[in-house]
C-alpha cells in the first residue's frame, strides 16, 4: 500500500496564495454586508445561476446569494440545526435542503456563516433559471421581507439551442423589469458604460478561470476539478464576477497553477499533496456539503483525481466559448443565463460529459446524486447509461445530499466509492 | 336507451384505470388523426384540437401497474409520476401516442422530457416552456412564439395547419366544456352529496383521454343523472378542500377513503388542465392571441405558477370561503416539490384565518389508507365537535 | 500445506472460504457477525480450516480404502461429536465469564445458586443437543447457548418466592456473551475434540482414529488472506488486503457457475445487481440507497410483526394460491400495511406472497438499472435461500427477460468468501511467480 499523500512543505504557500486570497474576498464580502445596514449600502438577494453580478455592481448593488450561505452554513456544520428547525417550522422532508436550511438560519436571527448578520434584501431577484425551487424559494422569502421581487425568467434549452425568442424573452425583462426595479432601489440611472466595463472584467476572469479548469487536462492534473475548484470558482459564482478583485484573483490563480503544472505536482488535499493519481474521474452533480472534507479524503486517499466536472458549471459554462461580450451587453447577460449549466437539457449534459470524460482522458464518471436537487438528480441514471455506452468507460453512482448531514453515509458512500474504483482498476487488468 | 349513473360512472372509471389507452386507440382508428399526450398541469389542447389531433392527458399507471424498468431510471426521493410514464413508454402502452409534450411544471417533468428523448429518439417530444412572466409584451410573446412552434410540429408530423377559424372552433368547443365543469363544481359545492368527489373525479378525468366534444356530453349526462338521484340524502360529514393534488393522483381508493371518513370534498385540484383557464377563453378576434391572454390573466392560482406579490395561500383562503368549507386536506404527492414547497405559505394564510387544516402524502400507487382513514376521521369528527361548540 | 483464505464479514454472518495452492476449496466456515469483527473473522476462519480438516480426514480415509458411505457416516458422526465438544468448551469459557459479571454485582447468593443451576442443566442437555436426530435452529454458539440459558432463566425465575429477576439473568448473559465471542477463539484443539468424538462413537474404529491424527498432522500455512463485506470501513485487515464486496461477488459467482453474467445478491442489509464478463471481472453494478426496502432487512421486521421466523415465511408464502398486490415495500409502513391487509380479511400466506413479490420487485428494478438480466444469471445472498422469494424472481425473470438460467447454490452464502479467497490466491501466487 503506497501512501499517495504528504503534508505538503514547499507547496504549501503556494496553495495558500489563492485559498487565502479567495478566503479574504468572501470575509469582506459578507463584513461589508453585516455593516451595509450602517453605511447604507444596498443589497439585492439572487442566486447562482444566472446571476447577474455585473449589472447589479453597476449600480453599486452588493449581491447576497442563499445559496452560497446555505453550503457555508453546511460546511461549518451549522445546517443540520436549520434544517431541522425549518421542518419543526413546516417545511417537507422532502424538499430542497438549501431552501429549509436558509430559512432556518432566517429565523434563527440572519446570522451569515461569517458569524455576522446578514442585511435584509432591498430587492429579491428572482433569477428564474436551471431550478424550480427558486421560484418557490423568493416567494417563501417575500414572505418574510416587505421588499419588492423580481421575476426574471429564464426559458430552458430543452432544444440545446437558445432561439430568438428566448433571447428577446430574457432581454426584454432584463430592460423593463429589472433595469427600472434596480434604478429604483438604488436610486441610480443604469449606467450602460458602467456595465459594459463590469463584463469586460467578467470576460477577462472566465478566461483565466477556463485555462484553470482545462489544466486538469495534464498529467498528472495539478488541480482537483470537483473539490478543489469548488474554491475556484467561488468569487466568479458569487459576488465578484465584473469586479477588479476576481481579475486579479483568476490572473493569480492561472500563475500559481502554471507553476503546479511545469512542476508536475498534483492537487492539494485536505491531507496534503496527492502524490500518485491513480484514477482520473469526471464527476456530475455538486458534492456534499456537510462532510465535505471527508468525502473528500476518501477520494485523495485511493488516488482518485476528479479532472472535470458539472457543478463547477453551474454558475456559468465557459469551457466551450461563451464569455460575456461587453458589445452587446444585455444580451450576453441572457445568453449567459441561459447557458448554465442546469438550465441545459438532459442530451446536451451527455454530450458535455461525454466530451469531458474523453478530452480529459478520464476513467470513468461518477455520478454524485444529491437528494435535494431535481434539477441535477432527475434523469441522471439515464444519463449515466448513456454516457457509459457513448465512452465504453465505466460509470459509478452514488447518494448524498447538499446540507442535509442525515443524507450523507460514509460506509454507504466509502462502499460505492471503492467498489468503482476497484473495477476500473480491475477492467484495466491490474491488480484489483 | 340512456345509461345510467351507476354504468355511466363506470364506463368513467375505466377510461381513467386502463393505462393502455384503448379509447385512444379506437379514435386513432376510427380518424386517422394524431394523438399528443401531455403531462400535467397545463396545455393548451386547443392547439392540438384544431389541428386534428386528440391531446391526451397522461397521469401515470395509477396503482395497477409492477413498476420494475421505469424505476430504474429514477432515485427512490423522485415522485412515482416519472416512474411509471417511462414503464408505459418501455411496455408499448403510449405507442398509439405520435408525440408528447412536457410543460414546464417542475424540474422532474422537465428532465423527463429529456429522459424520453433519449428513450424514443424518433417521437415528437416536446417541452413547453410557460412563461411565469405575466404581461403580454414579454411573457406573452415568448408563449405565443412556444404555441406556433409547437404547432408547426404538430403540423410536420401530419397534424393540420394552425388556423384562425378552426381554432375558434375549438376554442368554443372548450369554452362549453370548461362551463360545465365549472357548473358541475358548483353544484357539488352546493349539494356535495348528490355529487361525491369519487365519482366527479372520474367523470372529470376522463376527459384526459376523451375528445372534448365526447366528454362535455358525459359531463352533461352525469350532471342530469346525478341530479335525479333522489336516493342521495346530506349526511353529517365535514365540507373541506382538497389541495395539492394537481399533478400526480392518488389513487380513487384514497378519495374514497376521505369521503368515508367523513369528509365532504367541496373542492379540489385534480386534473386541474380542465380548469386551468378560469373563464370563457374569448371567440372574437385573434384566437391565438386569446389562449395567450387568457393563459397569462385568467388562469387558476397554483403551486406551480409564480406569485410576486407575497399574497400565496390568499387563493386559498377565498377558495375555502367561497365552498362554504370547514377545514383544508394538504393532499400531495411525495416528493412534490411544488406542493410541498407551497404548503408552508398555504398553511400560515390558514392559520391567519383560523381555517383548521390536516396534511398528509401519497404515491400514485399508495396501498394502503389505514392511517389516512384515521387521520382525516379524526380531522372531520374535530371539525363537526369544534363547529357544534 | 499451503492455503488462502476470503473472509466476508456481514452484517449478520460472517464467512471464509480457504482454498489450497491449485485455487480448489478446502473448506467453508460462518459464524455470526459480532461486537468484535476480528473474533469473528479468526472464528470463520477456523471453522473453515476445521470444515478442511473434515474433508481431509475424508480423504485419508479413502485412502486407507474405507467405503464411501462409511466414510461420510463417520465423518458426520464425529463432525457432531466435534461440535458438542466445542459447544460444552464454550460452556466452560461462559461459566467463567459469568462468575466474572456476577462479581462485580453486589454479593446475592439466590442470583449465584440460580446460574449455576442453569449451567448444570445446560451441561446436562448437551448431549442431547447434538444428538444425531436433534433441530437446532442455528449452530452458532450466540443462538444456541443463548436459547438454552433464556428457557431456564426464565423457568427459575418465574417460580413463585424465587425473588430472581429475569432481566436480570438477560442481562449478565448479554455482558457475558459479548466477552465469551470476544475471547479465544479456537474452543479446544481440533485433533484432541475430533478424537474424543470418535472415541465417543458406538463403535471405536483404529482407522477412524488414525485417520483423524493423520489429517491433523497435515500442517496448514496461511499464504495470503483478502477480506470484504458490508464492513468493509473497519474490516479488521490491511488495507491492500481488502476488496470490494461488489468485485467478490461478482468473482465468486463466476467461480461457482462460470457463465454468470448478472449477479444479484440480497443480503440483510443491501442488496446488489452486478454484471459481470466472461471472466467474472465486474462491469457495472448498482446498490440500493438508503432506503431498506427491498433487502432481507425488511423481511426480519414481516417476520417480527407476524411473530414469526425468518425462516417460516418463504414456505409459509409458498402455500399462497392468489398473490396480494402490494406496492409499498416502505419498512416503514410495513406493519400498517400488513395489519390492514390482516383486517381486511386477506390470507396471511396471500399477503405474504404479495410482500415477497414487491421486495424482489425492488430488486428488479435494481438490476435494470445496472444493465438488466443477462444469461446466466446467479442469485446469491441469505434471501436466495427463501423458496417465496426465488419463486417471485423466477417468475419476474421470465416475465420480463424471457427464459434464462437461472443459478442458486445451496452454498451461495459463501459467494463473496470465495471471491475473496480467489484474489488471495491470485495475490500469493503473483508472488509466488515473481519470488
Amino acid at each position: 500500500m503506497s501512501v499517495t499523500t504528504r503534508k505538503p512543505p514547499a507547496e504549501k504557500s503556494a496553495k495558500d496564495d489563492s485559498q487565502l486570497r479567495q478566503k479574504e474576498m468572501i470575509a469582506r464580502h459578507y463584513s461589508r454586508l453585516a455593516r451595509a445596514p450602517e453605511t447604507g449600502e444596498k443589497n439585492v438577494y439572487t442566486f447562482v445561476p444566472g446571476n447577474l453580478t455585473e449589472l447589479l455592481r453597476s449600480f453599486d448593488l452588493l449581491p447576497v446569494l442563499p445559496e452560497i450561505n446555505a453550503l457555508q452554513s453546511g460546511m461549518r456544520g451549522k445546517s443540520g440545526d436549520y434544517i431541522a428547525l425549518a421542518e419543526k417550522l413546516g417545511h417537507s422532508e422532502d424538499v430542497c435542503t438549501y431552501v429549509k436550511c436558509d430559512i432556518g438560519m432566517l429565523k434563527s436571527g440572519n446570522v451569515g456563516p461569517t458569524g455576522e448578520r446578514l442585511p435584509k434584501p432591498d430587492l429579491l431577484l428572482l433569477s428564474y433559471t436551471g431550478c424550480f425551487t427558486f421560484m418557490k424559494w423568493f416567494e417563501l422569502l417575500k414572505q418574510e421581507y416587505d421588499c419588492p421581487v423580481v421575476m426574471l425568467h429564464v426559458p430552458y434549452q430543452a432544444d440545446g439551442r437558445i432561439t430568438e425568442s428566448m433571447r428577446t424573452y430574457v432581454s426584454t425583462q432584463i430592460r423593463k423589469k429589472l433595469i427600472p426595479a434596480l434604478e429604483q432601489v438604488s436610486g441610480r440611472k443604469y449606467d450602460e458604460d458602467r456595465l459594459k466595463e463590469c463584463l469586460q472584467r467578467s470576460a477577462q476572469a472566465e478566461e483565466d478561470l477556463v485555462w484553470v479548469l482545462q489544466s486538469a487536462k495534464n498529467r498528472p492534473s495539478p488541480i482537483d476539478a470537483w473539490f478543489g475548484a469548488v474554491y475556484y470558482v467561488g468569487p466568479i459564482f458569487s459576488a465578484f464576477r465584473g469586479t477588479e478583485e476576481a481579475v486579479e484573483y483568476y490572473r493569480a490563480l492561472r500563475a500559481e497553477i502554471a507553476e503546479r503544472v511545469a512542476q508536475k505536482l498534483g492537487p492539494v488535499t485536505p491531507d496534503g499533496l496527492l502524490t500518485e493519481e491513480k484514477y482520473r474521474l469526471v464527476v456530475e452533480g455538486p458534492p456534499n456539503w456537510t462532510s465535505f472534507r471527508e468525502f473528500w479524503r476518501m477520494f485523495a486517499e485511493e488516488g482518485a483525481v476528479v479532472v472535470a466536472s458539472t457543478y463547477t458549471k453551474v454558475g456559468g459554462t465557459y469551457d466551450f466559448g461563451f464569455r460575456h461580450d461587453a458589445d452587446r451587453p444585455i444580451e450576453t447577460m441572457a445568453e449567459y443565463c441561459m447557458g448554465c449549466y442546469t438550465n441545459l437539457d438532459l442530451q446536451t449534459r451527455v454530450g458535455i460529459l461525454e466530451r469531458y470524460v474523453k478530452e480529459y482522458a478520464a476513467d470513468g464518471l461518477l455520478v454524485n446524486s444529491v437528494k435535494s436537487c431535481n434539477s441535477f438528480s432527475a434523469g441522471q441514471l439515464a444519463m449515466l447509461r448513456e454516457v457509459e455506452s457513448r465512452t465504453g468507460r465505466p460509470a459509478g453512482f452514488i447518494e448524498s445530499d447538499l446540507v442535509d448531514p442525515r443524507y450523507f453515509s460514509a460506509a454507504n458512500i466509502k462502499n460505492r466509492l471503492e467498489s468503482f474504483l476497484q473495477m476500473i482498476a480491475q477492467k484495466r487488468g491490474g491488480p484489483a | 336507451m340512456k345509461e345510467n349513473l351507476p354504468a355511466l360512472v363506470a364506463r368513467a372509471a375505466e377510461l381513467c384505470r386502463d393505462w393502455r389507452l384503448p379509447s385512444v386507440r379506437a379514435w386513432k382508428q376510427r380518424t386517422g388523426g394524431l394523438a399528443i399526450g401531455y403531462l400535467p398541469v397545463y396545455v393548451p389542447r386547443e392547439v392540438f384540437h384544431a389541428q386534428g389531433a386528440l391531446a391526451v392527458g397522461l397521469t401515470g399507471a395509477g396503482d395497477d401497474l409492477e413498476i420494475i424498468k421505469g424505476d430504474a431510471f429514477y432515485q427512490s426521493y423522485i415522485c412515482h409520476l416519472p416512474r411509471s410514464t417511462i414503464e408505459l413508454g418501455l411496455n408499448g402502452s403510449l405507442d398509439c401516442l405520435d408525440g408528447i409534450v412536457f410543460p414546464a411544471t417542475c424540474d422532474v417533468i422537465r428532465n423527463l422530457s429529456g429522459v424520453w428523448r433519449m428513450q424514443f429518439p424518433q417521437k415528437m417530444s416536446r417541452y413547453l416552456d410557460v412563461p411565469q412572466n405575466f404581461e403580454r409584451e414579454m411573457g406573452g410573446a415568448f408563449y405565443r412564439h412556444e404555441l406556433e412552434d409547437i404547432a408547426r410540429e404538430v403540423h410536420e408530423r401530419g397534424g393540420k395547419q394552425l388556423e384562425a377559424e378552426t381554432l375558434r372552433a375549438s376554442i368554443r368547443a372548450y369554452n362549453e366544456n370548461r362551463r360545465l365543469v365549472r357548473a358541475l363544481f358548483a353544484l357539488r359545492r352546493n349539494e356535495p352529496w348528490k355529487l361525491p368527489t369519487a365519482e366527479l373525479y372520474v367523470v372529470l378525468r376522463a376527459g384526459l383521454v376523451l375528445p372534448v366534444e365526447e366528454h362535455t356530453q358525459l359531463l352533461r349526462d352525469y350532471r342530469d343523472l346525478a341530479l335525479l338521484d333522489a336516493e342521495r340524502r346530506p349526511m353529517d360529514q365535514a365540507r373541506v378542500v382538497l389541495t395539492g393534488s394537481f399533478c400526480e393522483q392518488p389513487p380513487l381508493g384514497l378519495i374514497k377513503t376521505l369521503e368515508r371518513a367523513g369528509c365532504y370534498i367541496v373542492d379540489d385540484d385534480f386534473v386541474p388542465v380542465l380548469r386551468w383557464l378560469k373563464g370563457d377563453v374569448s371567440e372574437q378576434g385573434d384566437p391565438l392571441a386569446n389562449l395567450v391572454a387568457a393563459f397569462l390573466e385568467d388562469a387558476i392560482d397554483s403551486p406551480v405558477r409564480y406569485c410576486g406579490d407575497g399574497t400565496k395561500g390568499q387563493d386559498l383562503v377565498r377558495r375555502v370561503e367561497e365552498s362554504k368549507a370547514e377545514g383544508v386536506l394538504f393532499c400531495a404527492p411525495s416528493f412534490c416539490d411544488p406542493a410541498l414547497l407551497d404548503q408552508p405559505m398555504a398553511q400560515a394564510a390558514l392559520d391567519g384565518r383560523g381555517i383548521p387544516w390536516t396534511s398528509f402524502k401519497y404515491a400514485e400507487n399508495t396501498g394502503q389508507f389505514q392511517v389516512i382513514r384515521e387521520q382525516a376521521g379524526t380531522f372531520a369528527d374535530s371539525i363537526k365537535l369544534w363547529s357544534e361548540a | 500445506m499451503k492455503y488462502c483464505v476470503g473472509i466476508d464479514l456481514g452484517s449478520t454472518t460472517t464467512k471464509a472460504v480457504v482454498v489450497d495452492e491449485a485455487a480448489r476449496v478446502l473448506g467453508r466456515g460462518i459464524t455470526n457477525s459480532r461486537s468484535s469483527y476480528d473474533a469473528a473473522c479468526q472464528v470463520a476462519v477456523t471453522e473453515a480450516l476445521h470444515d478442511a480438516r473434515f474433508a481431509q480426514i475424508a480423504g485419508e480415509l479413502a485412502h486407507m480404502g474405507v467405503e464411501a458411505d462409511r466414510r461420510a457416516a463417520w465423518v458426520r458422526d464425529i463432525e457432531r461429536g466435534f461440535r458438542e465438544q466445542q459447544y460444552r468448551t464454550q460452556l466452560l469459557t461462559l461459566r467463567e465469564e459469568l462468575r466474572g459479571a456476577v462479581a462485580l454485582r453486589e454479593h446475592d447468593a439466590a442470583l449465584e445458586q440460580a446460574l449455576a443451576t442453569i449451567q448444570e442443566r445446560m451441561g446436562a442437555e448437551s448431549k442431547a443437543l447434538f444428538a444425531a436426530d436433534a433441530n437446532r435452529k442455528s449452530d452458532f454458539f450466540r443462538d444456541l447457548a443463548g436459547s438454552r440459558y433464556l428457557e431456564h432463566a426464565e423457568k427459575l425465575a418465574r417460580k413463585k418466592g424465587s425473588g430472581l429477576s429475569f432481566d436480570t439473568l438477560v442481562g449478565l448473559f448479554d455482558k457475558a456473551i459479548l466477552e465469551v465471542e470476544a475471547r479465544s477463539t479456537e474452543a479446544g484443539a481440533f485433533a484432541e475434540h475430533a478424537l474424543h468424538a470418535a472415541r465417543e462413537l458406538p463403535e471405536r474404529s483404529r482407522e477412524l482414529e488414525r485417520a483423524i491424527e493423520a489429517a491433523a498432522a497435515i500442517p496448514m500455512e496461511e499464504a495470503s488472506s483478502v477480506g470484504t463485506g458490508y464492513g468493509r470501513a473497519r474490516l479488521p485487515f490491511p488495507k491492500e488486503r481488502i476488496r470490494s464486496e461488489i468485485l467478490c461477488h461478482g468473482l465468486g459467482a463466476h467461480l461457482m457457475f462460470p457463465r454468470t453474467r448478472t449477479v444479484l445478491d440480497i443480503g440483510g442489509q443491501d442488496t446488489k445487481a452486478i454484471q459481470v464478463d466472461e471472466s467474472g471481472i465486474v462491469t457495472s453494478f448498482q446498490m440500493n440507497d438508503r432506503c431498506a426496502a427491498g433487502c432481507g432487512r425488511y423481511l426480519g421486521y414481516i417476520a417480527d410483526e407476524m411473530n414469526l421466523g425468518l425462516h417460516e415465511l418463504g414456505p409459509m408464502a409458498c402455500n399462497s394460491k392468489r398473490a396480494v398486490r402490494i406496492n409499498s415495500t416502505c419498512t416503514v409502513f410495513a406493519g400498517a400495511e400488513l395489519r390492514e391487509r390482516l383486517s381486511l380479511g386477506e390470507q396471511r400466506e396471500d399477503i405474504l406472497a404479495g410482500l415477497h413479490r414487491a421486495i424482489i420487485l425492488r430488486a428488479m428494478s435494481l438490476l435494470s438499472r445496472s444493465g438488466g438480466v443477462k444469461d446466466e444469471f446467479t442469485f446469491t445472498g441469505g434471501v436466495a435461500r427463501n423458496p417465496a422469494a426465488v419463486g417471485a424472481l423466477k417468475d419476474l425473470v421470465r416475465e420480463n427477460y424471457g427464459e434464462l438460467t437461472i443459478n442458486i447454490s445451496s452454498e451461495s452464502i459463501y459467494t463473496g468468501a470465495l471471491g475473496a479467497a480467489l484474489f488471495a490466491w491470485r495475490e500469493w501466487n503473483r508472488k509466488e511467480v515473481a519470488a
